[in-house]
């Protein structure tokens, strides 16, 4: 663990020069392989060939949706795990991720709808519904939100969810046809301009996130010291509730629901820095940012030349992380 | 008068039956009947009740006879069965876990399934979508498939003895594992083949053919009589662990064996009608709660609960949006999942 905020700073650095690297490398390998130097080319000296205009229109979107959509998502995971106060929170355990896919399918089911534009509101306002459901769900009864409540409310909120959407796919195939990559959870062949969209959403998220990350340390003590130290935890607890469907919603508004980053990046994250959420978000930033970009490249190369959708890519790398955490009991306290 | 009969043949057989699960089992007989009946009668063409039982005992018209005979009885039979298995599949797993919250789709045991369906057919058909080996291996795949998954779960699950929350925390992980790699394999095929198994998915018994229940129906039958056969040994378990080996039972053994029941249970409705979620948790626990928790009892009317669930499910999604057709396995979900949640705020031990 790097005790002093000196070691984390190096961390932050060699964590960022990672970054880059995967950047790079996103948009150098792929099914047409190409070099650095023709990828600076493309941009300073763009001569209209067909590896420049890959790398500009396909190659450099996708690395940049992969950097955004990854390191949402893990930041959504960490601030819903330090919310909840369960190891195994996430957007896709929350149904979350399938209630923003209802939403959508729904729509282009019975309204015709097909603008991106209107995709990421109805992501959100699926993404807040289910989060909504759930929370409420675990909320009532005698012991309050248990972890393992919302856990498995999440699961049973998901599941209803999951099976409307099928129910909704299975009687209109053309639907199908359009959303079935979407729903697997893809950032292939998404343009810079749906990133662009939900862009200003996920900058309020970043920002929000680690404008509030002192508060959320001082949650995590509990509710009753949060209280005593004069903390207003109900209104820090929706302001991070909405910082989550903010981030969570307009992840899977892009990319569809991509599962696990939000689970395995925070697990990372506080084994590095500890549970201090000013670092341990931005570390999350750019953990969750590098590991769905190489999940992104790890996708090129698995079924080639076909693609697979990375969201399969991570739920093979998260759930075996899961079930260690699982093993391992932390829920057991 | 007594709560319990006493029934004995020879020296060799002998029951007590309580009388009160005899009587809401007939009940059960009953509304199944009738919704057999209805569901046989409605469709494009509408046949009163009645005459479907009079076409049924072989008295009606040719015109009645050809359409319930060859469209609409095979897709009832599978779902009827499949009703039945996956509801016992859930009551044996509930008794031997000793937790509600169990049950074939919790523990990722349909998830499996539906894995090796799919992997089946994508090994094993060509160009043309056609199979090449007998789809009379298909159930075979899915008990595979299914019996793979659960003893990944129950292993992966066990620490010094089994925690029924670890257990379904680590079914609920391996489900995801399970649906990307149905995912993969639907995204990898061609689009005809993804929507076919997203319909099976879902759980549908459209498109149920008689060629479906010759196949499914020795398979449940057996299955579901010896289950009936070994309830005794599921009371034991459901004592505990210290009681079942105090009652000088091999207590590993026979908990591999209903396992085995179980996953070859659940294999059999998944092949012939796709993962139908949530009746395996509902049914039981709805049966336990009318007519107690002995096997001998619970079984039967488990059976007619999950045969009642899916046929009105099926009715439910033939006939309500006619002509478009709604997999039985949504309205299972849309009611199972509330009652899931329900489960959940009654149980203590979270």
């Amino acid at each position: 663990m790097l005790a002093t905020n000196r070691k984390r700073s190096i961390g932050l650095f060699i964590l960022c020069l990672l970054f880059m690297t995967t950047i790079w490398m996103s948009i150098i390998y792929g099914y047409t392989d190409t070099n650095w130097k023709n990828a600076i080319e493309a941009f300073t000296n763009n001569n209209g060939s067909n590896a420049h205009i890959i790398i500009e229109t396909v190659r450099l979107p996708r690395a940049l949706i992969a950097a955004a959509v990854g390191a949402s998502l893990a930041m959504a995971g960490a601030l819903m795990q330090a919310l909840t106060k369960n190891p195994l929170a996430s957007p896709g355990i929350f149904g979350i991720n399938a209630g923003a896919g209802f939403f959508i399918v729904l729509f282009v089911t019975f309204f015709q709808v097909h603008s991106l534009q209107i995709f990421t509101w109805l992501a959100f306002s699926g993404a807040a519904l289910a989060a909504a459901i759930v929370f409420i769900i675990s909320a009532v009864g005698k012991d309050g939100a248990t972890p393992l409540k919302l856990t498995l409310a999440g699961t049973a909120v998901a599941a209803l969810f999951a099976s409307l959407t099928q129910g909704m796919l299975a009687a209109n195939e053309k639907a199908l046809e359009e959303v079935l990559f979407w729903l697997a959870g893809s950032i292939a062949g998404r343009k810079l301009e749906m990133l662009i969209a939900v862009l200003p959403y996920f900058i309020v998220g970043w920002i929000g996130s680690l404008l509030l990350a002192q508060k959320v340390n001082i949650l995590m003590m509990g509710d009753d010291v949060a209280k005593g130290l004069g903390q207003r935890t109900n209104a820090v607890k929706v302001g991070v509730a909405l910082l989550v469907v903010l981030l969570a919603g307009s992840s899977v508004a892009v990319a569809g629901p991509i599962g696990f980053i939000g689970i395995i990046v925070p697990h990372i994250a506080r084994a590095l820095v500890g549970v201090d959420h000013r670092w341990v978000l931005p570390y999350c930033a750019l953990i969750g940012a590098i590991l769905l970009i190489a999940a992104d490249i790890g996708a090129r190369y698995i079924l080639m030349p076909r693609e697979v959708p990375v969201g399969i890519v991570t739920a093979f790398l998260g759930v075996p992380f899961f079930i260690y955490i699982a093993r391992r009991g932390i829920l057991a306290k | 008068m007594k709560k319990y009969a006493s029934l004995r043949v020879g020296k060799s057989i002998s029951f007590l039956v309580d009388k009160k699960a005899i009587t809401i089992s007939l009940i059960l007989l009953a509304v199944s009947v009738v919704i057999f009946l209805v569901s046989a009668g409605s469709g494009e063409m509408y046949i009163s009740p009645l005459e479907v039982a009079k076409t049924l005992f072989g008295n009606g018209s040719d015109m009645n006879e050809i359409v319930i005979y060859t469209f609409r009885l095979p897709r009832i039979l599978v779902a009827l069965l499949a009703g039945m298995s996956l509801a016992v599949a859930g009551a044996i797993l509930q008794g031997m876990i000793r937790n509600p919250l169990a049950s074939p789709d919790v523990l990722g045991i349909t998830g499996g399934a539906a894995a090796a369906v799919v992997t089946f057919l994508t090994l094993f058909s060509d160009k043309n979508n056609s199979l090449t080996i007998s789809i009379h291996w298909l159930p075979l795949g899915a008990f595979v498939g299914a019996t793979v998954t659960a003893l990944l779960v129950y292993m992966l699950a066990w620490k010094n003895g089994m925690a029924p929350l670890r257990l379904v925390l680590i079914g609920i992980a391996i489900s995801a594992l399970m649906q990307a790699l149905t995912t993969l394999l639907m995204i990898t095929g061609p689009i005809y083949r993804a929507s076919q198994a997203n319909v099976w998915i879902t759980g549908s018994v459209y498109g149920a053919s008689w060629k479906h229940v010759t196949l499914l129906a020795p398979w449940a039958l057996i299955l579901l009589a010896a289950s009936w056969l070994s309830a005794r040994k599921m009371n034991i378990q459901e004592l505990g662990d210290e009681l079942a080996i105090g009652a000088g039972v091999s207590l590993q053994k026979q908990r591999f064996f209903l396992l085995l029941l179980s996953t070859a249970l659940t294999g059999g409705a998944v092949a012939f009608a796709g993962g139908i979620g949530f009746v395996g948790l509902m049914a039981p626990h709805m049966a336990r709660r009318l007519v107690g928790s002995s096997f001998g009892a619970l079984l039967p009317a488990s059976a007619l609960l999950g045969a009642i669930f899916v046929m009105a499910a099926d009715l439910a999604g033939r006939m309500l949006f006619a002509p478009m057709e709604i997999p039985a396995g949504v309205f299972t979900a849309a009611v199972g999942a509330p009652y899931f949640i329900y489960l959940l705020y009654k149980s203590r031990y979270a």
